[in-house]
């Protein structure tokens, strides 16, 4: 058995170019799908966890996936306000421990700017419990402070008490700017790798007294602008929100709720539950990961086939060579084994490469994906679906490998030691 | 070794199986061969010699009649054991390409030492590596014995191919039309060269070629077509 390891090694290594380019695409192959898988299961971390703890989304009459997105992930325009007495209404509710607002329409720098209160800071948590952090600083505390995300501190070199001010509208480039009501940055908040580290926190009143002087979306009229200074903030009063996270009492009590906020009379509500919005959202990513792997394995079953044509037009070739070892002593079955341990080595070699390829890409692309696109890439061992599927490949390898050596098997029995 | 290193009785050949079977290219009666002999056997091209050495090797075997090889009636192994008994008592040389192309000199020497334990063995004390410099320093291959063989010309291929048969010293030297692709000149020093290793290796040699003028320098001769009764040969001969 050792003798045919040496012959085969040796007999590759005399062909190292056809060699290493089989070995080379089946690696390529194989880096693919275990890429995707890692990314597959750390975009679905990074989804499922980027809120936790909460029972129910609500906003205004929308579809549970815009209300998720834009409430949430900060994604799309949020349909319309609701009233505060609404929100009220159930922030008081029996069935609700607590909520956390939202109140969005401005940004900076093409950053969400978010009102919401300090239930948001003691309740907000992400990734199965993780709790939001300060770096530096604290909540606001006056009515023009505000927190910024690690992302957006990092990215714009922003510190604490530096001076930024917001924009009216979520286009990255506003024309209309609360240039007279600049915010002070107050707190720093920890990475969380979810949208939280993109946006800016400020009170809801702060919102209010943004806008105090606006009417109905437009900015004031020269001369009729409030300065700052002059705004009191007990004067203030919060009139709308966007939409807000509830947690129930009593996990019982969610399905009841829903339908509560569903069927309210005064104004109409959608309340979603996030667990199954977002396992809907992971439905629709799912296609482009299926098309993705489907590809990969495509490439790979090309791969493969082209280790296997090569190996069958040589066949011809090493029909002397077989010949010569079936002289030597080799038994057929020693001739097919050969053969067979040639391609077993290409596709091993190939899948090792591959996983090896995956998993140093992935220690180098960790932290530009964390950060750019929220997404988690965990190290941990690849799915047991990839596993099963690299020892499928080396499987497969040594199967169709096994079709040319059955053919020089059969060649060398019936040849003898003839070569004609 | 008292048993014969060579005895057929009966033997019947054809390519074939089953619905394919073509008709016999050999049946012969009776082809015995003692140890020590240095036999030579011709024919003209198509005769069955190629096939009748694959018989003898037991890669090929009989539909009928009994092949023994010192002794070992190679239809009472089994298809492993005739593959070790001809790997530990059979050295072969093809007419020409007889080297693994992937393999150095020194390594398609070593081969069947590593490949067969028995060969190994009659080695004794003397380590493989010292065996194959032996046999390269006696057939003028030592300069060359790290090199790829598909450097070397037809000569040296031949020569590395007398080395390789000869290590461990086998009892039946088998060479198939070994000098054909080489010249005249050439074909002269093969055989000295061959019949000096084989004596040392205490060898039997079986010598196949078309090629009748060789046959004075051996210590028997024989035309295969006149042992041969297979009718599908025999209407090709004058
Ligand atoms: N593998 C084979 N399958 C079928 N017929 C074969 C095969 N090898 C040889 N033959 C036929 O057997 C006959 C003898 O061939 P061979 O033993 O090679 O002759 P020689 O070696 O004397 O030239 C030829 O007619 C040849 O066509
Ligand atoms: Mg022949």
């Amino acid at each position: 058995m050792l003798v045919l390891l040496r012959l085969a090694v040796r007999s590759l290594r005399s062909r190292l170019l056809t060699t290493s380019l089989t070995v080379f695409s089946i690696a390529l192959s194989v880096l693919l799908l275990v890429g995707i898988d890692r990314l597959r299961s750390g975009a679905q971390q990074g989804f499922a966890g980027t809120v936790s703890g909460v029972d129910l989304v609500v906003g205004a009459r929308s579809g549970p996936l815009p209300l998720l997105l834009s409430s949430v992930f900060h994604i799309g325009d949020g349909a319309n306000d609701i009233s505060f007495e609404t929100y009220a209404h159930f922030r008081d509710h029996p069935a609700v421990a607590w909520t956390i607002p939202f109140s969005m329409g401005d940004s900076h720098r093409g950053y969400r700017v978010v009102g919401t209160d300090e239930n948001f800071y003691k309740h907000y948590s992400y990734r199965g419990g993780h709790a939001i952090r300060f770096t530096a600083g604290r909540q606001p505390g006056a009515l023009f402070d505000c927190v910024l995300g690690s992302d957006v501190a990092e990215r714009l070199r922003y510190g604490l008490g530096s001076r930024l001010v917001l924009a009216h509208g979520l286009e990255s480039v506003s024309l209309m700017n609360h240039a007279d009501k600049p915010f002070t940055v107050s707190g720093i908040l920890a990475r969380t790798s979810t949208p939280v580290d993109r946006a800016i926190y400020i009170s809801l009143l702060g919102v209010e007294a943004m806008h105090v002087d606006w009417s109905d979306g437009t900015p004031p009229a020269l001369g009729e602008a409030i300065p700052a200074a002059h705004i009191d903030p007990k004067q203030l009063h919060v009139d709308q929100i966007s939409a807000f996270l509830v947690r129930t009492r009593t996990r019982i009590s969610t399905l009841p709720l829903q339908r509560e906020i569903n069927t309210y009379e005064p104004e109409p509500l959608t309340a979603a539950i996030p667990a199954l919005t977002l396992a809907e959202l992971w439905h629709l990513v799912g296609y482009a990961d299926s098309a993705l792997s489907l590809v990969s394995a495509a490439a790979l079953v090309i791969g493969l086939l082209s280790m296997v044509a090569i190996l069958y037009t040589t066949l011809n070739e090493r029909r002397r060579e077989i010949a010569i070892l079936r002289a030597l002593g080799l038994s057929a079955r020693q001739v097919l084994q050969l053969l067979i341990l040639e391609t077993t080595f290409i596709s091993l070699a190939g899948t090792l490469l591959g996983f090896a390829g995956a998993y140093s890409l992935l220690v180098l692309a960790r932290s530009p994906v964390e950060q750019r696109f929220g997404i988690p890439l965990l190290l941990g061992s690849p799915s047991p679906l990839i596993l099963g599927f690299g020892c499928g490949i080396v499987l497969l390898g040594a199967i169709l490998g096994s079709l040319p050596a059955l053919q020089a098997y059969r060649n060398s029995l019936a040849d003898g030691l003839s070569v004609r | 070794m008292g048993a014969l290193a060579v005895c057929l009785h009966d033997v019947v050949f054809a390519y074939g199986r089953g619905r394919a079977r073509q008709r016999p290219v050999l049946d012969i009666p009776s082809l015995e061969i003692a140890p020590g002999e240095r036999f030579f056997l011709h024919g003209p091209s198509g005769c069955g010699k190629t096939t009748l050495l694959g018989l003898i090797a037991g890669v090929l075997l009989p539909q009928a009649g009994s092949i023994a090889i010192f002794g070992q009636a190679l239809g009472a192994l089994s298809p492993s054991a005739r593959d070790r008994l001809r790997g530990a008592e059979m050295g072969y040389i093809f007419q020409g390409f007889n080297l693994i192309p992937y393999l150095s000199v020194r390594q398609n020497i070593a081969l069947p030492c590593e490949v067969h334990a028995a060969r190994r063995q009659r080695l004794g004390t003397t380590s493989i590596t010292a065996e194959v410099e032996r046999l390269a320093a006696a057939l003028g291959l030592l300069p060359l014995l790290d090199q790829s063989v598909t450097e070397l010309s037809t000569g040296q291929q031949q020569r590395v191919a007398i080395a390789r048969a000869t290590i461990g010293r086998p009892g039946l030297i088998v060479a198939d039309e070994p000098t054909s692709a080489l010249d005249t000149d050439r074909r002269e020093q093969f055989l000295a060269l061959l019949f000096e290793l084989c004596e040392n290796a205490g060898s039997t040699l079986l010598f196949v070629s078309h090629d009748r003028s060789l046959a004075g320098r051996f210590s028997r001769e024989l035309a295969l077509p006149v042992i041969n009764r297979a009718a599908s040969v025999r209407e090709g001969l004058p």
